[in-house]
């Protein structure tokens, strides 16, 4: 009846096999509870891709639409906003988006499929408020004489210029998120989902 | 062990008593060796007390206790059940998890409680061990009638709309009592918030405290077994009663295989018959409630339906008082009665393996009538049913009230010096 | 004396047990046909088209959606070009424009939700599908009834004979047994466009598609069961067999 100080080894085989097979077994258990943390079907309706029509959008105006619960801008760029960004190359981090925060499609300097329109997740990426536009160029726009336009996130000051991307030395870490998206027709656009190659 | 992992338990058991509350429970609480089949449904009990704890917190986590309609005119309680169903991921195997528990909790309970009754285990020195499991399955009975509420389908309306209109049978307070209850006229959304605020909070509570108590009180006395004799009589020179073995590793390795034996049949009824023919889940539970249209023929859920049986069976008036409150009185009584077991049982002997004839048979006649009156629960009352009701709820009350006189009587066997092995 | 108790126990729960199922046979009311339930993609999707055709008009699924259907074998595409109305997205909800306090105004109640219909008409007499599928096969022609129609298993239906131009028309010849009850003799006055054995056919896909809308899981839930059930038998050796091997230090 005294427990053996060395285990007899079938016993201990039998323990480890156990063990493992219970081990399994609960981490399998734990499957369906994980998952139900995850979006249902509900929240990924409602998550699915939207249609936003652009024809109606004049050069230098934004619209918005919302995505997953989340504001998507759209910037039709005037041929000036759009030679802004060469004087904002030097001044940000991350010029020619090679952080993966937009899609490969739209890793270019101007960080979009077509340069006219900006397709961007209106979401500060530091600590995720909505930053606040800034189209105006210069002194009128109250951000200094050499301000060539862009966004300022309203909570810590981080500034974007008008490809969404951030500029150095600010609490923002990278590039605003530039969702899947694809052009359904000339001035149709449906964000949330890539296109079909 | 490493001397490291040694430091570190020292450490804890300086400022908390974890190596002495292992072996007190555990590595060297003693049980008797000879424990048989019925034994395995206390730690089963304790299993399928987690899994409803586990799946419930998840499904809280979806379920909306709403009354209100929503746009399709659906209940938004209702809803959330077809959503956890439908919608969310995993969802449907937490809820039949949850529902299937609620079941598997009774059968597992109404077996530990019959070890109870073959082995006089309610005995002395255990009578506080068996308050406090009938004070469980009391608490088990509001905690599963509470959440039945819930899903909020035809049954569950209905069937909240009768046992709480029987707390209206009691003289002068009952009209009262059962507006307290609901809150409201009828069931509505007051009573399904309270309900479910007691279900998911009040109760468990209630629920976990009695089982530790249970626990710690069994542990104090030490655990019956088949033959009904104490092995703390007899212990060796180190005071180890000599036919105790420690409860780990023997009794948790025996306890394994009843655990997977037990989610063996679980998940059979879980992955392949979630309705349970009907029982576990009524088929018109899956309309959802409807205040103005009762259906055609309400039965409480299986585990309810003895106790429901012997409130039906009362149909005469006395002392004034209608028939509906001595029906009320007459279920109340039935399973309060459990508790008073430890004093009518006058028998020399403990178990059933050493109880006379007269015990054997009364405790047949007793279970006999336990089914037939769960099976006349779920039927419609006709006159002939309702009179086999009526002699089965005598039968039952006769078994615990003249148990004084006929375990007296009995003509028992003398108990063994040690346990017998089988 | 312990094995006759438990003899005596065996016996009682063998009566008890079969009880139920006496009683069951006794309370019968209706004969329901058994319903030849299909889990075949093509069965279902047939049955998808004729629900959404004839039934989702009045009556709601407010708990499915449309891409839901794509577990059927239907793509996003085919769902929303045969089977949606315009303006609605693949992940809406199988709702309906009436409004049910309008529709109760129309018929005398509001039509019911079907999405757990096959799982509300489940009885003693039958599963949910069985019922459907006599009841979509049993109207008959009724000129005492507003709609025209009566139902053999549904008596005083609300409901039209939606289908009655496939179906043909149906005539009832009621006769009253011993007992009291009626008996109803249906007979095919008028033929419909598909044959008996089509029609029966056509019933058996909507029924098995309103079947697997009670439960769309029902299917992955038996396969996972499957694997569950034949690990804890492996699992049951292998613990039984650690019990054993603590256990022969125990005499």
């Amino acid at each position: 009846m005294s427990v053996d100080q060395k285990m007899d080894s079938s016993r201990r085989t039998l323990l480890l096999a156990t063990s493992a097979a219970g081990g399994a077994a609960a981490v399998a258990t734990a499957v369906p509870f994980v998952a139900s943390l995850t979006p249902s079907e509900r929240a990924k309706a409602a998550g699915a891709p939207v249609e936003a029509d652009v024809s109606k959008l004049a050069p230098g105006e934004m619209m918005t639409v919302e995505w997953r619960g989340k504001p998507v801008w759209i910037l039709r760029r005037t041929p000036e906003m759009l030679a802004s960004l060469d004087k904002t190359d030097d001044k940000v981090t991350d010029p020619l988006s090679e952080e993966p925060q937009q899609p490969d499609y739209a890793a270019n300097k101007h960080r979009s499929i077509n340069p006219e329109y900006l397709v961007a997740v209106g979401i500060c990426t530091h600590l995720g408020c909505s930053p606040t536009e800034k189209f105006k160029m210069g002194a009128e726009s109250g951000m200094g004489a050499d301000w060539p336009g862009g966004f300022l996130c309203p909570c810590h000051g981080s500034l974007f210029d008008l490809a969404g991307r951030v500029y150095k030395s600010m609490p923002a870490p990278t590039n605003l998120e530039v969702p899947p998206h694809q052009y359904l027709a000339d001035t149709k656009i449906l964000v949330g989902e890539d296109g079909k190659a | 062990m490493t001397t490291k992992s040694q430091a570190v338990l020292n450490w804890i058991d300086e400022r908390f008593p974890l190596t002495s509350t292992w072996k007190a429970h555990l590595s060297e609480y003693y049980a008797p060796k000879n424990f048989n089949f019925w034994y395995f449904f206390g730690s089963l009990a304790l299993m399928v007390l987690v899994i409803q704890i586990v799946t419930g917190i998840f499904l809280v986590m979806h379920y909306k206790p709403d009354a209100s309609l929503n746009a399709s005119g659906i209940p938004v309680a209702f809803a959330s059940v077809e959503y956890i169903m439908r919608e969310v991921p995993g969802g449907w195997l937490i809820r039949y998890l949850h529902s299937t528990g609620a079941s598997a909790f009774f059968i597992v309970v109404y077996l530990h409680m019959f070890r109870g009754l073959l082995y006089g285990s309610y005995r002395k020195p255990r009578e506080l061990i068996w308050i406090f499991g009938t004070l469980i399955f009391l608490a088990l009975m509001a905690e599963a009638f509470m959440g039945y509420l819930l899903p909020w389908g035809q049954m569950s309306y209905w069937g909240a709309q009768v046992i709480v209109n029987l707390f209206s049978a009691i003289p002068i307070i009952g009209p009262d009592l059962s507006l307290v209850i609901r809150g409201d006229f009828v069931i509505g959304d007051a009573t399904l918030n309270r309900f479910f605020s007691f279900h998911v909070i009040a109760v468990p509570l209630v629920l976990i405290g009695l089982v530790l108590a249970h626990i710690v009180a069994l542990h104090e006395v030490g655990s019956n077994n088949p033959d009904g004799v104490e092995i703390k009589k007899k212990k060796d020179s180190r005071g180890i009663p000599l036919d105790g073995i420690p409860f780990h590793p023997y009794y948790t390795v025996k306890d394994i295989v009843g655990v997977v034996v037990f989610l063996f049949f679980f998940s059979v009824v879980v992955f392949f018959m979630p309705e349970g023919g009907g029982y576990f889940l009524e088929y018109n539970n899956f309309i959802p409630a409807n205040p103005m249209v009762t259906p055609p023929h309400i039965a409480p859920v299986w585990y309810f339906t003895p106790f429901y049986s012997i409130l039906r069976a009362v149909t005469y008036p006395l002392f004034g008082l209608d028939a509906k409150f001595w029906g009320v009185v007459a279920m109340g009584a039935s399973v309060v009665i459990i508790a008073f077991l430890p004093w009518l049982d006058r028998s020399p002997v403990k178990s059933i393996r050493y109880k006379g004839p007269v015990f054997k048979i009364a405790l047949v006649i007793f279970l006999i009538c336990f089914f037939i009156l769960g099976y006349l629960g779920v039927l419609a009352p006709t006159p002939g049913r309702t009179l086999v009701s009526q002699i089965c709820s005598v039968l039952y009350f006769a078994f615990f009230l003249l148990m004084p006189w006929y375990s007296k009587l009995d003509k028992c066997k003398p108990e063994p010096e040690r346990v017998t092995s089988k | 004396m312990n094995n006759r108790l438990i003899n005596l126990i065996k016996r009682a729960a063998a009566v008890l047990l079969f009880a139920p199922a006496v009683a069951l046979a006794a309370g019968a009311s209706v004969q329901l046909d058994k319903a030849p339930v299909s889990t075949e993609p093509a069965a279902l999707q047939h049955g998808a088209k004729l629900f959404v055709n004839y039934c989702l008009n009045c009556h709601s699924a407010s708990f499915m959606r449309y891409n839901q259907l794509t577990n059927l074998g239907l793509s996003e595409q085919e769902i929303r070009d045969n089977l949606m109305f315009a303006g609605e997205r693949v992940g809406d909800l199988m709702k309906i424009a009436m409004r049910p306090t309008d529709s109760k105004v129309w018929f005398g109640a509001a039509p019911p939700d079907l999405t757990l219909i096959a799982r509300q008409r489940a009885s003693g007499d039958g599963s949910g599908a069985d019922w459907l599928y006599t009841y979509l096969r049993q109207f008959y022609r009724d000129s005492e009834r507003p709609t025209g129609w009566n139902n053999v298993v549904f008596e005083n239906v609300g409901m039209p004979h939606v289908f009655w131009q496939l179906q043909g028309e149906q005539v009832a010849n009621i006769t009253e047994n011993a007992d009291g009850t009626k008996h109803v003799e249906l007979s095919l006055a008028k033929p419909g466009t598909l044959s008996v054995e089509e029609y029966d056919k056509a019933v058996a896909d909507l029924v098995s598609f309103l079947v697997w809308m009670g439960e769309p899981v029902a299917e992955k839930r038996k396969t996972i069961g499957t694997f569950v059930l034949i690990f804890l038998f492996g699992m049951f050796f292998l613990t039984y067999a650690l019990k054993k091997n603590y256990w022969k230090d125990i005499h």
